[in-house]
């Protein structure tokens, strides 16, 4: 670790993806993440790696594509829109299992919606978002030094299952700065092309081939069928989960990302008016930590889920609770930040055995 | 100890390198800190404001719903953040160019007549650091030395040489504040 | 004993996938000859379209990989910008790079993308059934210009080769034809300049081949190449469009 620099978000996650040993970035402007291609514009010619603004997300995310099927750490970041274009990018990715990462610094939607900070993305990047039965890994940091640390994980992760690997933002996170202590550099001089990837067959036995195309249903089945094994394993081992304050928790809070993060204001000036809050912050939104969930029904009184969109992990929150117990919902829509005040106002109307405004 | 700072004024008034200079000053001293722009499709002009957190301890929320300060350089922001105040706030005002008194009651103001004191520096544009200089001095976020220590980072190059005066409008704002209070308080 | 005809060492045993009379062949042997004779099958990558060739990796035997309908180029440059040793070819047909993948190809060929794009041109949709593509002549009829291409309502056959020779970044761009053996001949002249200009680290490459479709047309193999010399090349007529300095 070195010293600490202050930076903002939409930075910090660029020059972590370098350290990491990120190659390539191609990508396409759109607010609110330009700091990151623009941090990247200048940072990539400095450690002699490619930066290489596309002529749209289309293309972008097929370059990534490209450059993925050579073996190399690739990434591309943008914003909500942008990532709607890279859909098909993102499926094709999928069923040729080639590792990338890609940032969504989420804004408000749908359609051309709004530059503040949004969560709406959720249901888009945990669901797959593309055609076909395909997951990414899904990872929603809290803090700028937790996305910066969570970049590193990201490319492991998606080497290590020659996986998409999607950092879920929001503009504020992108926007605001924090001090950022930085891991030490992925050392890149000895990198070696994976035995898998098309970079011409060289002195390898067979040619190598990748691609999302079989023909035969039979076939097709069995690709298939080998993602969802892939995606079983990723269940059982790379689930991540932060829980606050849940030991002697009554009412779980549960949230990621920014929200998560305003969430521990809640349950600290709960607490302050004796109610026994905790959160449950889920890491990796896919997959999804459902035990934790499922532990915590045995213990407190509700769920609490606050989110700014219209309540879309509330449903993973609720197919892991399964009923046991009650799950209520408070969200701000079209880029609106909820304050720990109102949020604070809406739990102790629950705690007091009222519910009204909440679905 | 946790002080939560709104700064806000016109793009173009220093407002967002104000904030950046009071959150590299609170990391200097070890503390945590967040720093949240407002951010809109416009890149000059309108009102900018962006909230500071100096911590002790880790900060959950950066998001600042009811300013315990506001350094406020335009009427605009006053009309904003003043509703907004929590009691026994303070208001740091850029009295030049807000004719207009606070109403409430309920919180403390300082008026610095920051755009004058500016002029007579030599440079319009060091209003911010005035005002910065005023609120170090009464809320004690950061010391005055630790944020000449931060200016040596924001100003490089080309912008170097300007260094001098952002000290002496620090220096001065602070001596202002001072002023204000023992006469108004 | 002396070898009159050989099958080229980068071309596989796999039967095509292709129809009766299909040029489609023809173009794969050029490319297979030529990666022979410029001993560059170990180190090529070839980006394949959606279209006929989809499955053009069980044809020519080097790594490959599938590109979505119309990214070529956008993938070709992820490889080629991570892997600069690779020699990297798109191989797509006039849907899918003239219609929904004309952006890709102008960026591509605009940044001088160090790439090869061989344009195979056959005025339809072959894959799909025969339906209107932007290179449908005028007056042709197709699944879905059933009365025939009208320039009112369906615009003009577009000359990508003239488009991209008009703009700075790309090194070499000609047009062949894969009509007659002498035209044959020539059109492989055409891509081995092209692959040089890659070679030689140039820039970027395009050679368009007029092709023709017997099924979709309904024609027999015959009548079709005849219809290219009688319709399409007035069109599109045969030549180089643009050539570098340097590029021999």
């Amino acid at each position: 670790m070195g010293e600490k620099v202050l930076m903002k978000g939409a930075e910090a996650i660029a020059e972590a993806a370098i350290r990491a040993g990120c190659m390539a970035f191609f990508g396409y402007p759109i607010t609110p993440q330009n700091e990151t291609p623009e941090y990247f514009s200048r940072r990539m010619p400095q450690v002699g790696r490619v930066f290489l603004q596309a002529e749209s997300e289309v293309a972008a995310i097929n370059m990534v594509y490209g450059a993925a099927c050579t073996g190399t750490r690739v990434i591309t970041t943008s914003s909500s829109p942008g990532i709607s274009l890279m859909q098909e990018g993102f499926s094709y990715i999928a069923n040729s299992n080639v590792p990338c990462v890609v940032v969504n610094v989420m804004r408000g939607g749908p359609g051309l919606g709004d530059i503040a900070p949004a969560q709406a993305d959720y249901n888009q990047a945990t669901k797959g978002g593309g055609h076909g039965d395909y997951h990414s890994i899904v990872i929603a940091p809290h803090t700028v030094q937790e996305a910066a640390d969570i970049m590193f994980k990201a490319f492991e992760l998606a080497d290590k299952y020659r996986i998409m690997v999607v950092m879920l933002m929001d503009g504020l996170m992108g926007q605001m700065m924090e001090p950022v202590e930085f891991r030490e550099w992925v050392d890149v001089k000895n990198n070696k092309v994976p035995v898998w990837a098309t970079v011409g067959q060289g002195e390898r036995g067979q040619r190598n081939i990748i691609t999302s195309l079989e023909i035969l249903a039979e076939g097709l089945e069995k690709m298939d069928i080998a993602l969802q094994e892939k995606y079983k394993e990723i269940k059982s081992g790379e689930v991540c989960c932060e829980e606050y304050m849940m030991d002697d928790a009554e009412y779980a809070i549960t949230a990621f990302g920014t929200v998560a993060r305003i969430s521990k204001t809640v349950v600290d000036l709960a607490r302050e008016r004796g109610i026994k809050a905790g959160l449950i912050r889920p890491v990796t939104v896919w997959p999804f930590p459902d035990k934790v969930f499922e532990k915590r029904a045995e213990q407190v009184k509700f769920f609490f889920d606050v989110e700014m969109n219209e309540g879309q992990m509330l449903l993973d929150v609720r197919l892991s609770v399964n009923g046991k117990k009650p799950v209520y919902y408070y969200g701000r829509l079209g880029g609106i930040v909820p304050s720990a005040e109102e949020m604070l106002g809406e739990l102790e109307k629950l705690a007091g055995g009222k519910n009204e405004n909440i679905i | 100890m946790e002080k939560q700072v709104v700064i806000s004024g016109f793009g173009g008034q220093g407002v967002m390198l104000a904030g950046e200079l009071l959150a590299e000053a609170g990391k200097t001293e070890d503390k945590f800190v967040t720093f949240l722009p407002s951010y809109g499709p416009e890149m000059r002009g309108g009102t900018a404001y962006c909230d500071v957190i100096v911590s002790d301890k880790a900060i959950a929320s950066p998001v600042i719903s009811f300013p315990q300060a506001a350094i406020i350089l335009n009427l605009p922001s006053l009309n904003k953040f003043e509703p907004l105040m929590k009691k026994n706030g303070i208001i740091i005002l850029n009295k030049t160019i807000i004719p207009q008194d606070v109403k409430r009651k309920d919180v403390r103001v300082c008026k610095i007549d920051a755009q004058t004191i500016a002029k007579e520096l030599g440079n319009e544009k060091v209003t911010n650091l005035i005002l910065l200089g005023a609120y170090a001095e009464l809320e004690k976020t950061v010391s005055i030395e630790t944020l000449k220590k931060s200016l040596k980072v924001y100003l490089t190059g080309r912008k170097e040489k300007l260094i001098p005066i952002n000290e002496r409008a620090l220096d001065t704002g602070a001596a202002a504040a001072k002023e204000y209070m023992a006469c108004h308080v | 004993m002396k070898t009159l005809y050989k099958v080229p060492g980068a071309i596989t045993d796999t039967p095509t996938t292709y129809c009766p009379g299909c040029p489609h062949g023809v173009a794969h042997r050029i490319i297979g000859e030529l990666l022979d004779e410029m001993q560059l099958t170990k180190k090529t990558v070839i980006v394949w379209p959606v279209g006929c060739s989809v499955f053009g990796y069980y044809f020519i035997d080097t790594d490959a990989v599938e590109a979505a309908h119309g990214r070529a180029c956008a993938m070709a440059t992820g490889i080629k910008r991570t892997h600069p040793e690779s020699f990297v070819i798109t191989y797509q047909g006039d849907g899918d790079l003239a219609s929904i993948g004309i952006a890709e190809t102008i960026h591509a060929a605009a940044r001088g993308e160090r790439i090869c794009v061989i344009y195979v041109n056959n005025g339809n949709y072959g894959m799909t059934g025969g339906q209107m593509a932007p290179t449908t002549l005028l007056g042709q009829v197709t699944t879905t210009s059933p009365y025939g291409r009208e320039a009112h309502a369906n615009g003009f056959p577009l000359k990508v080769p003239e488009m991209l020779a008009a703009i700075d970044g790309p090194a070499y761009i000609a047009r062949g034809s894969l009509d007659n053996a002498k035209h044959i001949i020539q059109a492989k002249k055409f891509i081995r300049k092209a692959f040089k200009v890659q070679v030689n680290n140039l820039g970027f490459s395009l050679v368009e081949l007029i092709s023709s479709c017997p099924t979709n047309w309904k024609m027999t193999p015959e009548e079709s190449l005849e219809r290219i010399r009688k319709q399409v090349l007035p069109v599109f007529p045969i030549g180089e469009l643009k050539v570098d300095e340097g590029v021999a």
